[in-house]
């Protein structure tokens, strides 16, 4: 299944304050454990092996388009 | 008393080749290690002349390899040594990963029963080398020449049927020369075969070091693979518990890239680590210590011409997964009897085009693996840790992240699905057992006696046909009768369902499939018939025996449709990537 990129979120803005109290009083450590335990949570949801490789090769060509 | 296989010592013997030099020999194997021995014996039991020369006089000492899987067993099994394996060797099938002071995810590697063999056997090297060579003593047909050290090679009329390889060989009464039409090099990881071929084995190596012991003590762990991420008594790095045979425990010690491999390995050092494990009033004593940096790498291609590479000369693997003697084993299966149905003229020599590229491809399923394993417990960023750790994590509470621990994905043998020794299924099959699978064991019953399926399978290509002869339709019986009648057809074995009465006709073997398993791990009805190669893969099923085409199919699997199949190259790299896409 090819990822969404078009809007797909239920509730844009109250998602992403939650997104960002997630992270409530942890340091940059914990921060990023956080993140990375989100996101191998989110990807097992997910499923699809294409999809997530969709979302993993857009991730890192943001940042090297960025460099 | 029981027999010190550490300390054993064989006798160097002339022979007389040494001073006349006409002999050709059909195969010549170098390396009496387990890989080195396993071919030798298959080959000697198939009828063929052997020597193997191997260049010390002495067995494997120390702490190697020590885990032999289900499969091995069952090559052990069919070199007439599985049961003393199994009876010294300390069986496990459980294993548990912990985190800090916590289980997080227990496994089972055999959760079925109904089979002979348990997952994993825990032996020491020496034991295993012990055995096989007991066993190859057994067998007229092969001499082993021990302080017979190959020091040149020479390879002429490569390609041709007169193809010969000379070896040039140092004995302790100078150098004389062995010529061979074949030669397996089984001589181990650094390989001196491989360097005088000039040839290399490539790879990658993972900047971290281990500490391998072997401790000798009474301890209450259970037969179970225990390895701990992080724990408390070896904090931020990783421990891996084994138990072996004569109360000797294997523990291996993560160290970190900048231990120093000589300081690590001094008593001062290891004995607080052990006794961090165990608790300061443990009993032990220490049997063996090294420090070991591991690598996967392997050959570009396993065959030069009549020289063929077997186990660790061909590729090597960490041992996270136990894959190194394993596969090692897996490749002399391969071989021997690839090696001596060209030897006897029935089949051609492109047959071992097929052990290079079919071993090739089982060699990177095994680098993949253990790569992913020591990448998960060596991570190699900030990041990979970051994941490694939030995996472990999840892993107490969550299902799916136990299925991301990789603590090590232990050997399995390869599905050989892509090798073009198969034939295709043109009928509708359920179930594992496609053709390249390495066939399932089953419980059947032989003249009234429990028995083994896989037992029953041995020496040359088998039919597999469920169903009782009895009970044969006409068109099967024609077909059956056919298939006895042509010169070089497999060997038979009718496989009754449960529940019927198997009376063995005088000169068909009948077993039966006493609770039915047969029938479900080989998606079996009466009629159903399965070839089985002599290392017990499938290369072709059917739902109803056709001679013509079961002919077919086993001339397929002796090589003979290999012109047929691949554009490339024989044996080339090319080739071997398309098999194995």
């Amino acid at each position: 299944m090819p990822l969404i990129t078009a809007p797909n979120l239920a509730r844009p803005d109250d998602f992403y304050e939650a997104l960002i109290d997630m992270h409530r009083d942890l340091d940059d450590a914990q921060s990023q454990a956080a993140n990375a335990r989100l996101i191998l949570l989110l990807a097992n949801h997910i499923g699809d092996h294409e999809t997530l490789l969709s979302a993993l090769q857009l991730a890192r060509e943001a940042e090297t388009a960025a460099a | 008393m029981a027999v010190d296989y550490q300390r054993l010592t064989f006798e160097y013997r002339p022979c007389a080749e040494q001073s006349a030099t006409n002999a050709m020999h059909p195969v010549v194997v170098v390396g009496a290690g387990p890989v080195g021995l396993a071919t030798a014996i298959d080959l000697a039991q198939q009828g063929i002349e052997v020597v193997l020369l191997d260049d010390d006089c002495t067995l494997s000492t120390g702490s190697r390899a020590i885990c032999f899987a289900k499969r091995t067993l069952e090559i052990f099994d069919r070199l007439g040594c599985g049961d003393r394996m199994v009876d010294k060797g300390v069986r496990w099938n459980l294993g548990k990963v912990f985190l800090r002071d916590q289980m997080v995810y227990a496994f089972d590697l055999l959760p079925e029963s109904g089979h002979r063999r348990p997952a994993f056997i825990n032996l020491q090297q020496y034991y295993v080398e012990g055995f096989l060579l007991e066993r190859a003593l057994e067998l007229p047909n092969l001499q082993i020449r021990w302080k017979n050290k190959v020091v040149g090679i020479e390879r002429r009329d490569e390609g041709g049927a007169d193809a010969t390889v000379t070896l040039t060989v140092e004995t302790p009464d100078g150098t004389y020369p062995v010529r061979a039409r074949y030669v397996v090099a089984a001589d181990g990881s650094r390989s001196p075969m491989r360097n005088l071929l000039g040839l290399d084995s490539k790879g990658r190596t993972f900047k971290d070091r281990f500490l391998i012991a072997d401790i000798r003590m009474e301890a209450g762990f259970p037969s179970e693979r225990w390895f701990w991420f992080d724990p408390p008594f070896h904090p931020n790095q990783s421990v891996l518990l084994h138990r072996q045979p004569d109360n000797v425990w294997r523990i291996d010690f993560q160290l970190g890239w900048d231990a120093d491999p000589v300081l690590e390995k001094s008593p001062e050092r290891v004995i607080p680590r052990v006794q961090a494990l165990l608790g300061p009033d443990a009993k032990f004593e220490l049997e063996w210590v090294s420090v070991y940096t591991f690598s996967c790498l392997r050959m570009d291609s396993f065959r030069h011409g009549n020289v063929l590479f077997a186990g660790d000369s061909a590729h090597g693997v960490s041992p996270f997964g136990a894959r190194g003697a394993n596969s090692g084993v897996q490749d002399a299966d391969n071989l021997a009897w690839k090696l001596a149905h060209v030897l006897r003229g029935e089949a051609p020599d492109a047959l071992l085009d097929t052990y290079a590229s079919e071993r090739e491809y089982a060699a990177d399923e095994n680098i993949r693996n253990s790569t992913r394993s020591t990448d998960f417990i060596t991570p190699k960023s900030q990041v990979s840790r970051v994941f490694r750790d939030a995996v472990l994590t999840l892993a107490a509470k969550h299902p799916f992240a136990r299925t991301l621990v990789n603590s090590g994905r232990l050997s399995v043998p390869s599905v050989l699905a892509s090798s073009p020794l198969n034939t295709a299924d043109t009928d509708a099959f359920a179930g594992a057992m496609i053709p390249g699978a390495p066939c399932a064991e089953a419980p059947v019953e032989v003249d009234g006696a429990e028995d083994w399926l896989l037992s029953q399978l041995h020496g040359g290509f088998s039919l597999l046909v469920y169903g009782h002869p009895d009970d044969l339709d006409a068109e099967a019986a024609r077909q059956i009768a056919a298939l006895r009648r042509q010169a070089g057809a497999p060997r038979m074995l009718f496989v009754a369902p449960d529940g019927h009465r198997a009376a063995r006709t005088s000169d068909i073997a009948v077993v039966r499939d006493r609770d039915g398993i047969v029938a479900q791990r080989y998606d079996a009805v009466p009629g159903t018939a399965y070839l089985i190669r002599p290392d017990q893969h499938v290369c072709a099923r059917w739902r109803a025996v056709d001679a013509e085409r079961v002919m077919e199919a086993m001339a397929r699997a002796q090589g003979k449709r290999l012109a047929e199949t691949a554009p490339a190259a024989r044996g080339t790299p090319a080739c071997a990537e398309a098999l194995a896409a």
